[in-house]
């Protein structure tokens, strides 16, 4: 099982490289990838460099150009295809049909991935991939079970890849609208998520409040820790109750199940946040490295290591964290 | 140029209702100027009441009183179960197939039958378009984070023989989870919810800490809380060329918006001559920036 980890810069992912990750992925700087934030991402020069980096240490580099192209842009996307693929990456990460087919046809020897973005949580999805863009690989959308994902690989016609650790979306990747419902920008349309624009923080006699283009996302008493105002981790009313109505700041952590994930075949295990620190890139790299090595070592006795889950705890959202739709408590 | 005037269409009922209501509802359907009618399930497949067998009936009555009917599948794939659950519905429908997954589509296009996408069908540009109409899409449904702008690019690209619906009405499905946000506001799991979507018939709200009413919950769905109202926009849906306008159930008054529709589409004169009356039928407000390129909740 290789590990997949997240560079939003160069520092990021040559800490990715130094402590372990098979693979780095990284996008450019524009709203061709889900990451799309100020100050974030590569250019080519940079991105020619981290391939060059990687490459030299025997890790490789995948570019996620991830979003929904836009009627009308579709330009902008297909540039940015074809510079990944002058750059010699090692796999394009795809979510949208449209380029999805301008990929297989003007690259027919670059390796395509299905983007997590593609909301493909089945063996037919995946089958119209396949057939229809030779795409080799999938990243599944963090909503199945582990017996639901074992299914999968089972009928899959292509490998699977799953999110390891970091910060958590609970609605189907590509299938959420709620930012643009709040903001006007999504992940499909703008390639992010609750925008940085549209937050505003203000201090008011009732606490510290955080609002995102005017909703009231969540208000922090004394003592509270304020976390980003991602829409669905806010606190709400629904009938006479007042609390996380959607989802609790929580990240993603699957320590625990690395030896299942293998056992059932998942060919890859990734982490997000590319607009992470390198840091956070460092720490995460060197954790998820120890564990699948001594995963693979002893499957059997495989434990996950106190030092380890405290490491991941410290830079989890909201300091917590879940298996998420790995385990019974979602389903 | 000659125009015309888009028809009418009846989205699925996205919440759980019991089967007495189901069956009322859509005798009331039968009798309304509607040309298109969805049913079955696209949101939670625990939903159960209704049958593959009583959608056919149902589907059959509507057929006969000259309604165009199709079959909604469902939107979320996870279990194995459900997969099977949509190969058999697709090989057996006697109706056309709403694809809301493109697991529908891969189905449909090995069993070389002609298939409409909905909403949740993530066809952001023309050339995805076009790759679908070559796998059998003969109408698609515009995502309803799109802008009356976007659809115009698209209407100048659209391939020969595909028909392009807008979401006219209703509040709108925005996101879908593994997790169900219902049993979580009545503290349980999702395995054991007791079909607690039966006691919200149009949703739960979900409201801000000061009491502004934002999304709707519907069981693994999330909706808007605000309704969106395209009818006052009937003369650009034709100047557009948009061939179907998908009204989506609730509770009540469905019937009385369906002949607003249909009153207007009769006589597009002015067509907000019934927005104050149409408004006084939304569960809280109205919304309709995302057909005018901004945030979906902002009114214009």
């Amino acid at each position: 099982m290789e590990l997949i980890c997240p560079a939003g810069n160069l520092p990021s992912l040559k800490a990715a490289v130094d402590n372990g990750a098979d693979v780095v992925y990284i996008g450019f700087q524009d709203d061709t990838n889900a990451r799309h934030f100020a100050g974030l991402n590569f250019n080519d020069k940079r991105a020619a460099e981290g391939v060059a980096y990687a490459h030299r240490r025997g890790a490789r580099v995948f570019v996620a150009i991830n979003t929904y192209p836009q009627v009308g842009a579709f330009e902008r996307w297909q540039q940015a295809v074809d510079r990944a693929a002058r750059l010699g990456v090692d796999a394009l990460i795809l979510a949208d049909i449209g380029l999805l087919d301008y990929a297989a046809q003007r690259w027919p020897d670059l390796r395509l991935h299905l983007s997590v973005q593609a909301s493909a949580t089945n063996p037919a999805s995946l089958r119209f991939y396949h057939e229809n863009f030779a795409i080799q690989r999938a990243v599944l959308p963090r909503v199945l079970s582990v017996k639901q994902v074992e299914q999968v690989i089972k009928e899959s016609p292509v490998e699977i890849e799953v999110f390891g650790f970091g910060s958590l979306c609970v609605m189907v990747e590509g299938r959420c609208l709620l930012s643009s419902y709040a903001t006007g920008q999504s992940p499909n349309t703008f390639g992010a998520c609750s925008p940085a624009s549209a937050v505003r923080w203000k201090e008011t006699p009732r606490g510290l409040e955080s609002r995102l283009n005017g909703v009231l996302i969540d208000r922090y008493e004394e003592g509270e820790n304020a976390g980003y105002p991602t829409l669905c981790k806010g606190r709400f009313q629904v009938q006479d109750k007042t609390g996380y109505a959607i989802e609790e700041p929580t990240s993603l952590n699957t320590l625990s199940l690395i030896p299942d994930l293998m056992r059932i075949g998942v060919c890859a295990l990734k982490v997000e946040g590319r607009q992470r620190s390198p840091a956070y890139v460092k720490l995460v790299t060197r954790v998820l490295r120890a564990a699948i090595d001594a995963a693979k070592k002893d499957p059997d006795g495989f434990s996950v290591d106190a030092e380890w889950m405290a490491s991941l705890q410290q830079v989890s959202e909201g300091t917590q964290t879940t298996l998420g739709a790995y385990a019974r408590p979602w389903q | 140029m000659t125009t015309t005037l888009p028809k009418l269409a009846l989205g699925p009922i996205l919440y759980y209702w019991s089967k007495q209501q189901v069956e009322d509802f859509y005798r009331d359907v039968a009798d309304t100027d509607i040309d298109i009618v969805y049913l079955g399930e696209a949101v939670c497949s625990k939903r159960r009441i209704m049958r593959n067998k009583d959608w056919f009936r149902i589907g059959e009555q509507l057929q006969a009183r000259g309604k165009t009917v199709i079959l909604s599948t469902l939107t979320l794939l996870e279990a194995a179960s459900e997969l099977s659950m949509l190969k058999r519905l697709c090989a057996e429908s006697p109706f056309l197939i709403e694809a809301n997954d493109i697991a529908a589509v891969q189905i449909l296009k090995e069993l070389g039958k002609p298939f409409v996408s909905g909403p949740s069908v993530n066809i952001y540009n023309s050339r995805t378009l076009k790759k679908l109409s070559e796998s059998g899409l003969i109408r698609w449904t515009l995502p309803v984070e799109l802008s009356a702008t976007e659809l115009a690019e698209f209407q100048r690209h659209r391939p020969d023989n595909v028909e392009t619906e807008v979401f006219a009405w209703g509040r709108l499905p925005l996101a879908y989870s593994a997790r169900c946000f219902t049993a979580r506001a009545a503290n349980l799991q999702k395995d054991d919810c007791q079909f607690r979507c039966l006691d919200y018939p149009d949703g739960l709200l979900l409201s801000t800490r000061e009491d502004e009413a934002f999304l709707c919950i519907n069981g693994i769905q999330t909706q808007s809380a605000r309704t969106v109202n395209l009818l006052g926009e009937i003369n650009r849906f034709s100047d557009l060329g948009v061939d179907v306008l998908r009204i989506s159930p609730q509770s009540s008054n469905t019937i009385d918006i369906i002949k607003r529709f249909a009153a207007v589409l009769n006589e597009p004169q002015s067509p907000t001559r019934f927005d104050t009356e149409l408004e006084s039928w939304m569960p809280t407000a109205e919304c309709n920036g995302y057909w005018n390129g901004e945030a979906g909740m902002e009114r214009y």
